[in-house]
């Protein structure tokens, strides 16, 4: 075992856990204001491919990172808007738009990738990174944690914003009162509709950047149904998180290093059989859940439609 | 027609000097306008529930809307508070014509809205609650807000614990809540829908005196209630309504002059056209009480949220007696009940049906030894709201001879028995395949009654009969509960409406806190005296109850 231990696995465990971790974070941020709002956004798993494919076909096209981030943005925005004005507006069914969603997503990225690039996989230059000096330089962690890509950083950033706007603002228990009872939001003179519109937007914005990130920065690629669940990771984050950001980073870290998890131990060549290494990201979830998911509380009206006036 | 009958009453005489008197230029200035309502008709598939009323509320005033349920006063609630639009007709605000597209727009004109099932979050605290609706992006003062909060105790005595979490409060302290989010908001119009069905008589009094020392600012307030006595105890002005139309109006002055049995009677004949006075206490039955049926001793029960871990309850039931069982609402009165019919474990102790030792009997065999149990929950746990009503009318005998052969539905069995139910019962129903929830809370109960009485019934346990119903509803309820006693059924009576217990019972138990704290003999002749005693009991106070 001891020959696991090597700086160069401790290196790519820890860097994959960051590379893996952080389209999770962002997944599972975007997915807790839906919850929190009482809209239970299936249609993350779709929204995310979708913002890895504009994300990178901006990417491509533009030959710009950073108008890939845009573009990923606006992609999972795109399939949020259809999700609000269908499960919000119109008051249809949650869980069936969102599964359908997802399941167009999946479909429509993967047509048009086939239209664009046949059976070809371009890559895109390598991203730049933000080394910060004299921590990068650190052994081991240095490189994993301090010289990462600056989405990285933002997606930090957002836990603080998030945790301040739910602790410090109205905003969090608008935002609960929504989720909760939205009748008693609507007579106190709230907006639930609207607000629940923005969850879903802001929900679709944080799935398009995370999906845009897994992308253009973890594979430099788009590869079909390439999310492979992440965005239900995020689904999961976002309940055993109970409305707090900074525990959806410490699960997307936990989640992150059962994913990297699998190539780490493959960069390390240990004789452990592949395929109980492939195993451990699910058997991961599966712990956690037990562990954990027990005491996780959902709002009263998650995933129940709102509509004024309606006994 | 009903209608009909109201615009042709004397009564309508009434109306028109009440309509005579709002236009009225010296009245109209001594009492601005507030609102009102100008020919508003609504209407819900199946039923106009509001249909062409005119109606305005006056600054300074309590204007009662009174009713019975389905007369169409939540709906006006509805459309002052923003929540419902009307289909034709229109608001008017200081007498200009306005439209309320949405709750956060009647705020922004003054109407605040007390509802009658309680608007609040209960997983927030009161102090979030009270800012629910302020701008997201802001961190609402919580200095100011303490200092308001003092104002309006020192005012109006409003109790507003800022910290506490609003799930954990009673229901009587979440509408002060409400009440206080209104006054914070600088209303000038104050809406209380059916504020009064979830308070102790005493509360009721506190609202009273809240009401009016707010009309005394110049507020409009707007009681809703079907209760006659608060009617002319607490408003200034009593709007009738029936079946969605405006059946009358008493006046001020008129109001002011009558006496509380003449004002009452005058209600009472415009809610119900002349007919003969609902009020009427029935007399006492004349029947003999028999045989023990249903026989609890030292009973223990699971409670769930209810602790009544240290309680033991000991009764008997005997054949054509009515036992009633008084108490504040959420005392245990629904956990004895279940425990009864065997929906909820017996821990310790013995429940004997009709002689034979039914402590750890099923529902099922308790139901064919003859218990049957009307629950409170018509819709949730009496009935399937999808369902038919003739599938409903069998839901406790699936799979049962005759209306199953050899486990084959026979529909046209069931129909038929749905028919004849329905027919004996008179329940309002389109047809016998109409879904069940579109009936209204009156006839499903009658149709439950229905269902629990057919076939051999020994014992029968109600649970808060007449709660939600109407008062002709309630009438015909308390008829057939007598009925059922007369014919030598062993009845238990629960029920938080004490004027029901009184009127029915033979005995009366009291429960509080989980145990049965006194039983009395009723002496339903002399009901003031029994309110008070039964009264005492109620809110714990055995030992008062005993010295008198």
């Amino acid at each position: 075992m001891e020959a696991l231990l090597t700086p160069v696995f401790l290196s790519s465990l820890l860097t994959g856990m960051i590379v893996a971790g952080v389209p999770l974070l962002l997944a599972g941020l975007g997915e807790q204001m839906s919850e929190k709002a009482g809209v239970l956004n299936i249609g993350i798993e779709g929204m995310m491919l979708a913002g890895a494919y504009a994300g990178f076909w901006a990417a491509w096209a533009l030959e710009s990172i950073w108008l890939g981030f845009l573009g990923g943005i606006a992609g999972g925005v795109l399939v949020a808007i259809v999700m609000a004005l269908l499960c919000i507006r119109i008051g249809l069914n949650q869980i069936v738009i969102g599964i359908g969603l997802t399941l167009g997503a999946e479909g429509l990225t993967a047509l048009l990738h086939h239209f664009q690039f046949s059976r070809t996989y371009p890559r895109l230059p390598a991203p730049a990174r933000v080394d910060i000096p004299l921590l990068t330089d650190l052994p081991v962690i240095g490189p994993s944690f301090f010289g990462r890509h600056p989405i990285v950083y933002l997606a930090l950033a957002m836990v603080v914003v998030l945790a301040f706007a739910y602790r410090r603002t109205n905003l969090g228990l608008t935002l609960r009162a929504a989720g909760e009872k939205p009748a008693a939001l609507d007579v106190a003179g709230g907006h639930v509709v609207l607000l629940r519109s923005a969850a879903v937007l802001f929900t679709g914005a944080m799935a398009g950047l995370g999906g845009a990130y897994l992308a253009n920065v973890g594979a430099g690629t788009f590869i079909p149904f390439m999310t492979g669940g992440a965005g239900f990771i995020g689904i999961v984050l976002a309940m055993l998180a109970r409305g707090r950001p900074l525990w959806v980073l410490i699960a997307a870290l936990v989640f992150g290093a059962a994913l990297s998890l699998t190539t780490a131990l493959q960069v390390a060549g240990s004789n452990i059989p592949t395929d109980v290494i492939q195993m451990l990201p699910f058997a991961a979830v599966i712990v956690i859940l037990v562990a954990f998911g027990r005491r996780a509380r959902l709002p009263a009206a998650l995933g129940l439609p709102y509509e004024r006036g309606k006994r | 027609m009903p209608n009909q009958c109201a615009r042709s009453s004397p009564w309508q005489s009434s109306e028109l000097e009440g309509l005579a008197r709002n236009a009225d230029p010296v009245a109209g200035a001594a009492n601005s306008n507030a609102v009102g309502l100008a020919s508003v008709t609504k209407r819900f598939p199946g039923v106009v529930a509001v249909d062409d009323v005119s109606l305005s509320f006056r600054a300074g005033e309590v204007h009662v809307l009174l009713g019975e349920n389905g007369a169409g006063k939540s709906t006006i609630v509805g459309m002052l508070a923003g929540v419902l639009q009307p289909d034709s007709g229109g608001l008017t605000l200081a007498g200009e014509p306005v439209q309320l597209s949405s709750p956060f727009e009647s705020l922004s004109f003054g109407i605040s809205t007390v509802f009658q099932h309680a608007m609040l979050v209960p997983t927030l605290t009161v102090f979030e609650n009270l800012v629910l609706g302020d701008a997201w992006w802001r961190r609402s003062s919580r200095s100011q807000m303490e200092e308001r909060i003092a104002e309006l105790q020192e005012l109006f005595g409003l109790q507003v614990p800022l910290d506490a979490m609003t799930g954990e409060l009673s229901l009587g302290e979440q509408q002060q809540i409400e009440i206080a989010r209104a006054l914070l908001r600088d209303c000038s119009v104050l809406i209380l829908d059916e504020a009064t069905s979830m308070l102790t008589p005493q509360g009721v009094d506190e609202l009273g005196g809240r009401m009016r020392r707010l009309a005394d600012r110049g507020l409009s307030i707007i009681f809703i209630t079907h209760k006659l006595t608060e009617a002319y105890r607490f408003g200034d002005r009593v709007s009738v309504l029936k079946l969605g139309r405006l059946a009358g109006e008493i006046g001020k002055d008129s109001l002011k002059a009558a006496s509380e049995a003449s004002a009452v009677e005058d209600m009472l004949r415009l809610m119900f056209g002349g007919e003969e006075s609902a009020a009427t206490p029935a007399p006492q039955p004349d029947r003999t009480a028999g045989e023990v049926r249903l026989a609890a001793a030292n009973l223990r029960i699971d409670g769930g949220s209810v602790n009544m871990a240290h309680s033991e309850i000991s009764l008997a039931v005997r054949s054509g007696e009515i036992l009633g069982i008084a108490g504040i609402d959420g005392n245990g009165q629904k956990q004895l009940a279940e425990a009864l019919a065997g929906q909820r474990p017996i821990l310790a102790g013995r429940l004997d049906l009709d002689g034979e030792d039914v402590t750890d009997a099923s529902v099922g065999r308790r139901r064919a030894l003859g218990l049957r149990y009307l629950t409170d929950d018509r819709l949730d746990e009496g009935s399937v709201g999808m369902f038919p009503v003739a599938d409903n009318t069998v839901l406790k005998e699936i799979g049962a001879p005759p209306f199953w052969s050899r486990g084959i539905e026979r529909p046209a069995r069931i129909a038929e028995h749905a028919r004849d139910l329905i027919k004996r019962f008179a329940v309002r129903t389109p047809n016998e395949f109409t879904p069940i929830s579109n009936l209204s809370g009156g006839n499903i109960q009658k149709l439950l009654l229905g269902r629990e009485l057919s076939g051999t019934a020994k014992v029968v346990v109600f649970n808060k009969p007449t709660y939600g119903l109407d008062m002709q509803n309630s009438v015909d309820s308390r008829r057939r509960i007598r009925a059922v006693a007369n014919s030598g059924i062993a009845v238990l009576l629960i029920s938080t409406d004490l004027d029901e217990i009184i009127e029915l019972s033979d005995r009366i138990a009291v429960m509080d806190r989980g145990r049965i704290c006194g039983v009395l003999e009723n002496n339903s002749s002399a009901p003031r005296e029994m309110r008070t005693r039964v009264g005492r009991l109620m809110v714990g106070d055995a030992a008062m109850e005993a010295a008198a």
